[in-house]
């Protein structure tokens, strides 16, 4: 399926590989979580790039020694309700410093893409909408936030203290 | 909560989506305010035939959620038979205060 | 109070385009109703029995004369001439189509008002003590808490997607008006050992299928913390709370499994990370929002008001209305106003459009355009100078916001129940008015005193029923309503749970019930008790024993 990634559809140069299946020696290759945790020596060792898709219920506490190591990590959304990748993606991007490529993948529907880019997520498997339509509303509908996120926008509370402070001078 | 209760008669009933407005489904695969014009099923298989017209019909005249629920004849019309939907029906038990009352009664 | 500046105009404004998008596209097909539904919940926007119910943010309870006048403006040019004030200090439209929603948001916005997260897995309004601000017993008003506990959590792109609704309360007061021990998270202010306010953190509180009490798990927070603390719980929340049960998905279930120790430590663990960071409140960020919050510009008065003096002393009726339904101000001279929408017979809590725009009128004559809306159901002048109750009192009367029952039996708390929601079991609403109209005689009310009666026509709780001195819960007994009592559930900082009394009773007993609840009290009370401090010494055995005693 194309990838949204950077408000562009591109292909997607990462391959899934099932739990018992041979990745490939040199193939940018995604592994789930718990297949990781238990041949992380071996993937690590490959030399090729990898990535690591997690359930929404997966500890993301585990990876933080690893972020550097990874490509890209995806995360699930089982159900577009389902808020828990969220948090997922935050810590990644806020706690443990993940720079790679951060993947919704799942139940991702185009209204949803403003709430995930703003947690992290810059690469989006999207179940249907029309995928550019869908990025140029997460990115335009709001031109103020309330609450900081790692994406670095200033919350409204900073852009007033700013104003505030240029009115004093 | 109870939708459908035991009894042979059923129509099928829905909230237009545009307005919420509540609707029954015709014999001729259309929605209607008006129960008198329900399309009545008189055994479980008509019931199950009607909801699934109802079904697709909603997908097309925008309706949301459509089911069948039991009722009795009554006259030239039919009554559901729970509360919940003879209030679907009917409207409200009591008489709410108009735009430009200052007092209640 | 708050006043938007550029940016939450900027922001609701963008709000209604994105919402007015998403109808269009639900209208046209492109959209599913499963898909749909959680956007239109973030916009307040319920499918109920009859039409869409809109219900209207009205942050902690506070609303201009210009905000309540637009709500009479949308009362009438998109809905039926009236709405009704919940117990979460909302209002609610009951006939309002989806097609004229975006129309009527755009309206709301044009006066700061909007329905942002009033339904829906989400932060929902932070509610506030009613008298905030203007009561004497305040430590700090606790709206400027609320407001930037609002901001913070609109459109929070973390916690849009929780396991289900969250809902925040804070008190200002050590007597605890906003019921902050059952909600999800509970702020209560207070004074550390230095004299400086801070929070005590409760969570875990809330009614419906399963009433609980909230836990501490954080004796005194700085205020400087209130958020990155805030957030700390609501990221364990949806990282961890039960997505498998809907009617196990709130956090007090939570709390309630791994216990309030295990919450606390896994709080503050992440707690730790968050603190100090991007969400500390420096003092110039909160005295911005504190700024909002100044006190109107009151009046110096005379130490005697003359005419009200002796219009209490002439008129009964006046003496009887200020004892009961106005209460002391934090500034002398001044007095809080309650309005009773409760009047004999009356659905609770509603108002037409041509009451609201009274009231707004009253509010600009004699309040500072303010009014509160409290979560019992009633509206509130909080401004009102003691020389000018004679005036409101009549103004009140003319539109029938005078009956002087605040607190009492007559004082009902109702859900819209059966006649209007379809998550309801029973109705609620003619219960209500049968008990009115049965115990309307105001001899009688007094003499009963305080008892607040509570009726949700469902175990979802919003009648609050379980905080109830009496409280009725209406159930569906092989089709026929039932409802069931509980006695001694009570609010406030000595919070309590209704406990059951016996079998339900149908419908058409009510009214006789509640008689016989009212006999047992008064047969048993000591000097000076109220209904709740009679129950809470004599227990449910005398008043069973009288209620289901053969005819």
């Amino acid at each position: 399926m194309p990838l949204l990634k950077f408000g562009e559809l591109t292909d997607d140069r990462w391959q899934r590989v099932a739990d018992d299946a041979k990745p490939a020696a040199d193939a940018a290759v995604i592994v789930t979580f718990t297949r990781f945790r238990s041949e992380r020596e071996a993937l690590l060792a490959r030399g090729a790039p990898l990535g690591v898709v997690l359930k929404n219920i997966d500890a993301v506490e585990a990876l933080a020694p690893d972020v550097a190591r990874f490509g890209v990590i995806a995360l699930e959304f089982p159900k577009f309700s389902d808020g828990r990748a969220y948090s997922q993606a935050r810590l990644l991007r806020e706690r443990y410093g993940f720079r790679g490529e951060l993947r919704a993948t799942g139940n991702v529907l185009p209204d949803q893409l403003h709430h995930m880019r703003r947690c992290g997520f810059d690469a989006f498997e999207l179940a249907k909408g029309e995928p550019l339509e869908a990025w140029r509303r997460a990115v335009h509908t709001f031109s103020a936030v309330y609450q900081p996120t790692g994406d670095g926008r200033a919350p409204v509370s900073a852009l007033r203290r700013r104003l505030f402070a240029a009115a004093a001078d | 909560m109870a939708k459908n209760l035991t009894g042979t008669l059923q129509i099928v009933t829905a909230n237009r989506l545009r307005d919420g407005a509540v609707v029954f489904l015709t014999a001729t695969g259309e929605w209607t305010s008006d129960i008198r014009r329900a399309a009545v099923a008189r055994d479980g298989e008509a019931g199950v035939r009607l909801l699934g017209i109802g079904t697709v019909a909603a997908a097309e005249h925008r309706i949301v959620e459509p089911y069948l629920t039991a009722v009795t004849e009554d006259g030239d019309t039919v009554m559901p038979v729970s509360l919940r939907e003879r209030i679907r029906a009917q409207g409200l038990t009591f008489a709410a205060i108009s735009a430009d009352a200052t007092r209640y009664l | 109070m708050y006043r938007y500046d550029e940016y939450d105009h900027a922001f609701v404004g963008e709000r209604v385009a994105q919402f007015r998008d998403q109808v269009k596209r639900r209208l046209a097909g492109e959209l599913s109703e499963d898909e749909f539904k959680p956007l239109r919940l973030q916009n307040g926007l319920y499918l109920q029995l009859h039409a869409y119910m809109l219900r209207i943010a009205i942050p902690y309870g506070t609303l201009s004369s210009t905000q309540l006048r637009m709500l009479a403006q949308i009362g009438r040019r998109y809905d039926r001439g009236y709405g009704h004030f919940t117990t979460r200090q909302n209002l609610q439209f009951n006939w309002i189509k989806l097609e004229d929603a975006p129309d009527a948001l755009a309206d709301l916005a044009r006066v700061e008002m909007h329905a942002i997260q009033t339904s829906g897995n989400c932060i929902r309004n932070v509610t506030a003590d009613h008298w905030a601000g203007v009561a004497a017993d305040e430590i700090e008003d606790p709206r400027i808490w609320c407001e930037i506990i609002r901001q913070w959590s609109t459109v929070h792109p973390e916690f849009s997607f929780l396991p289900r609704k969250f809902k925040i309360a804070v008190t200002g007061s050590p007597n605890d008006r906003a019921a902050v021990r059952v909600h999800d998270i509970g702020l209560r202010m207070l004074r550390d050992t230095d004299g400086e306010p801070g929070f005590e953190v409760i969570v875990g509180g809330g009614l419906g299928r399963t009433p609980m009490i909230g836990k501490t798990i954080r004796p005194f927070l700085p205020k400087r913390h209130l958020l990155s603390y805030l957030e700390a719980v609501m990221r364990v929340y949806n990282r961890y709370g039960r997505r498998d049960n809907l009617y196990k998905a709130r956090i007090k279930i939570l709390v309630h499994e791994i216990g309030a120790e295990e919450m606390r430590r896994q709080v503050e663990e992440e707690w730790e990370q968050l603190r100090g960071g991007a969400l500390d409140l420096p003092r110039d960020v909160i005295d911005g929002i504190a700024r909002h919050f100044a006190p109107p510009p009151y009046q110096p008065q005379p130490v005697i008001a003359t005419e009200t003096e002796r219009l209490r002393f002439e008129d009964r009726a006046f003496a009887l209305w200020l004892r009961s339904n106005v209460v002391p101000h934090r500034q002398p001279g001044y007095a809080i106003v309650n309005l009773s929408l409760k009047p004999e017979g009356a659905p609770p809590g509603d108002a037409s459009s041509a009451q609201m725009d009274a009231v707004a009128d009253l509010a600009d004559a004699y309040s500072f355009g303010e009014i509160r809306v409290t979560h019992e159901q009633n509206l509130v002048l909080p401004h009102v100078a003691v020389t000018d109750l004679p005036a409101v009192w009549r103004g009140l009367q003319r539109i029938d916001f005078a009956t002087p029952n605040l607190g009492l039996v007559s004082d009902i708390i109702a859900c819209p129940g059966l006649d209007y929601c379809a998550l309801a079991n029973a109705r609620a609403i003619p219960v209500a008015q049968r008990i009115s109209t049965r115990f309307a005689d105001l001899a009688r009310q007094h003499d009963i005193g305080e008892l607040k009666i509570k009726i949700s026509g469902c175990i979802n709780a919003c009648g609050h029923h379980h905080v109830g001195h009496i409280g009725i819960l209406g159930v569906d007994k092989n089709g026929s309503e039932f409802y069931q009592l509980t006695l001694g559930g009570h609010a406030g900082d000595d919070v309590s749970l209704g406990n059951i009394v016996g079998p339900a009773v149908p419908a058409d007993q009510v009214v006789e019930a509640i008689e016989s609840l009212v006999g047992t009290y008064l047969q048993e009370r000591r000097d000076g008790e109220r209904f709740l401090d009679t129950y809470r010494r004599v227990g449910n055995a005398p008043f069973k024993e009288r209620l289901y005693a053969p005819a």
